[in-house]
């Protein structure tokens, strides 16, 4: 581990309280993650992933710990967040919700129009620009979901399982097309998936984590080289175990939540 | 049978026989006023209903337009619409800025609601003496007896947009970093126009209603007054006019407002 790394966790505590019923969401989270590093946080629904994403995208407070984001410019955000299916503004076009991040921070006009309109022709919307979210696919919002947090240029990418709702093949390409801008930017990214396909295939590093209270259980390396292909990660028998791994470590984690 | 060898030609029939029945809809729609005017005329010309309670409608026309001719009516009718067009903007307006304001600062919310909902059951009408006597008999009084009945469907329904946005949007808002204003007029104010459109659209129904009352209490023309004074003298006649006007409006009011719901949110 580098001494600097992009993301430091430390000690973060998360508990829900209500009518003298306190429930730890998250504890004791202590974690690094490096500059340009694709990081897949898998864990049985309820185990807090959300929770830790939404705490780092500055939407819900921590009990106690800190973390740091390691910042590279002054006028840069922190981190954009893309949301699960339904983040995208349904009032505003495909072109007008691109460029919201951008807007939001009063950049120059013609700053705006370029950087949206590049990441409008990278997630292939550039046909699309003046239609609203009504009219678009489950996957196109996603598309627009995903350009509009690149077109930010933040630090880090926060991704709430944005794929979770789609059909298989839409999943796969839109997959290979976020890998494909990741490679571009070289965003470090903190991804939540309960797919461990997903996870397997995206990420540099798979952390696992148990429910109630949330903790990081194991993580796993996966160092295949890129660009991957799926076909490789399908046939590739190192993964294949490494699938196992994650599928058992999750199962007794839902055998256990389940008593 | 079904012709089961050429399906195309199977949907094509289907297809013609949805779009007969389409129209056979359409025309039901245009044949049920004029139906209605035809027994009308019919009941009160050959004395089954008491013609001078309810002329034939061939009379209510000759009338109307002879009140169109002499200026009287055109007088009236401006200064109903000019009441309700005034009423209304400034019923609309302070309820879209108060309810804005509800449905954003929770603390304002708790403090105003009980008062807005302690007024709203006291029909405006009820506190025309009141009106009148701090605004007096003027244009002032009918313009803010109607602003009064305006405000209140306007005020919840904005309220109720803001507060109904789905919090999703709120978290894009903060995550996205933006500012107040911001918030207010890219978030709050295209995410409750759909419910708070409904209220104007409500409203407008209720200015209606309130304009004739109010002419018929406090005033010294419009339609609500022709009504009333036709009324006391007897003249029937006068007075279908201005009651067939009065829904004439309603309904030219309520397809504008159509149309502007269709222009203010595109993205439905």
């Amino acid at each position: 581990m580098s001494p600097n790394p992009k993301i430091s966790i430390h000690e973060l505590t998360k508990v829900f309280y209500k009518k003298k019923n306190s429930v730890t969401a998250l504890e004791n989270i202590s974690l690094d993650i490096e500059e340009g590093e694709f990081v897949c946080l898998v864990g049985p629904s309820g185990c807090g992933k959300t929770t830790l994403l939404r705490i780092l995208a500055g939407l819900e407070n921590q009990s106690s710990g800190a973390f740091k984001i390691e910042r590279s410019g002054e006028d840069r955000p922190n981190q954009s967040m893309v949301f699960q299916e339904r983040g995208v503004l349904p009032w505003l076009t495909v072109e007008e919700n691109v460029a919201f991040g951008l807007k939001m921070r009063h950049l120059p006009k013609s700053h705006v129009k370029e950087r949206t309109n590049y990441f409008l022709n990278k997630v292939g919307l550039a046909k699309f620009t003046k239609m609203y979210p009504k009219e678009l696919s489950g996957g196109m919002k996603q598309r627009v979901s995903i350009a509009r947090a690149f077109a930010n240029d933040p630090e880090i990418l926060l991704m709430d399982e944005p794929f979770g709702a789609l059909d298989e093949q839409n999943k796969y390409i839109l997959q290979e097309e976020l890998l494909s801008i990741w490679s571009e930017t070289k965003k470090t990214v903190l991804f939540i998936t309960h797919s461990i396909d997903e996870a397997l295939y995206l990420s540099d590093r798979v952390l696992l984590m148990s429910a109630q209270p949330g903790k990081i259980l194991a993580e796993i390396k996966i160092d295949l080289s890129r660009p991957r292909k799926l076909e490789d990660i399908r046939s590739n028998s190192e993964i294949s175990s490494k699938f196992l791994d994650i599928w058992r470590h999750l199962q007794v984690e839902v055998q256990r939540s389940r008593l | 049978m079904k012709d089961i060898k050429n399906p195309i030609e199977t949907e094509k029939r289907e297809w013609r026989k949805q779009q007969t029945q389409l129209r056979l809809k359409t025309w039901l729609t245009i044949f049920s006023p004029i139906s209605l005017l035809l027994i009308w005329q019919f009941l009160s010309q050959s004395g089954l209903i008491d013609a001078r309670f309810f002329p034939p409608p061939t009379a209510i026309i000759s009338t109307f337009i002879d009140l169109l001719t002499s200026g009287e009516l055109f007088h009236n009718i401006n200064i109903s619409l000019f009441r309700i067009f005034a009423g209304f903007l400034l019923g609309v307006i302070p309820g879209i800025i108060i309810g804005l304001c509800m449905g954003l600062y929770a603390p304002f919310r708790h403090f105003v609601s009980p008062v807005v909902m302690a007024l709203m059951p006291i029909p405006t009408l009820a506190l025309l003496p009141i009106i009148l006597i701090i605004f007096g008999i003027g244009e002032v009084s009918k313009v803010v007896t109607i602003a009064g009945s305006v405000f209140f469907p306007v005020v919840i329904n904005t309220a109720a947009g803001v507060i109904s946005i789905d919090s999703i949007y709120l978290d894009v808002a903060k995550n996205y970093g933006a500012s107040r204003k911001d918030f207010i007029l890219k978030i709050a104010l295209p995410g409750s126009l759909p419910v708070m459109l409904e209220g104007i659209q409500m409203g407008q129904a209720i200015a209606l209603l309130t304009i004739v009352a109010a002419e018929m209490m406090g005033a010294r023309s419009g339609i609500g007054y022709l009504i009333w004074t036709s009324y006391s003298a007897f003249l029937l006649k006068e007075m279908f006019v201005g009651l067939i006007l009065i829904s004439f409006f309603g309904y030219i009011f309520s397809l504008l407002l159509r149309w502007l719901q269709r222009k203010l949110i595109p993205w439905r």
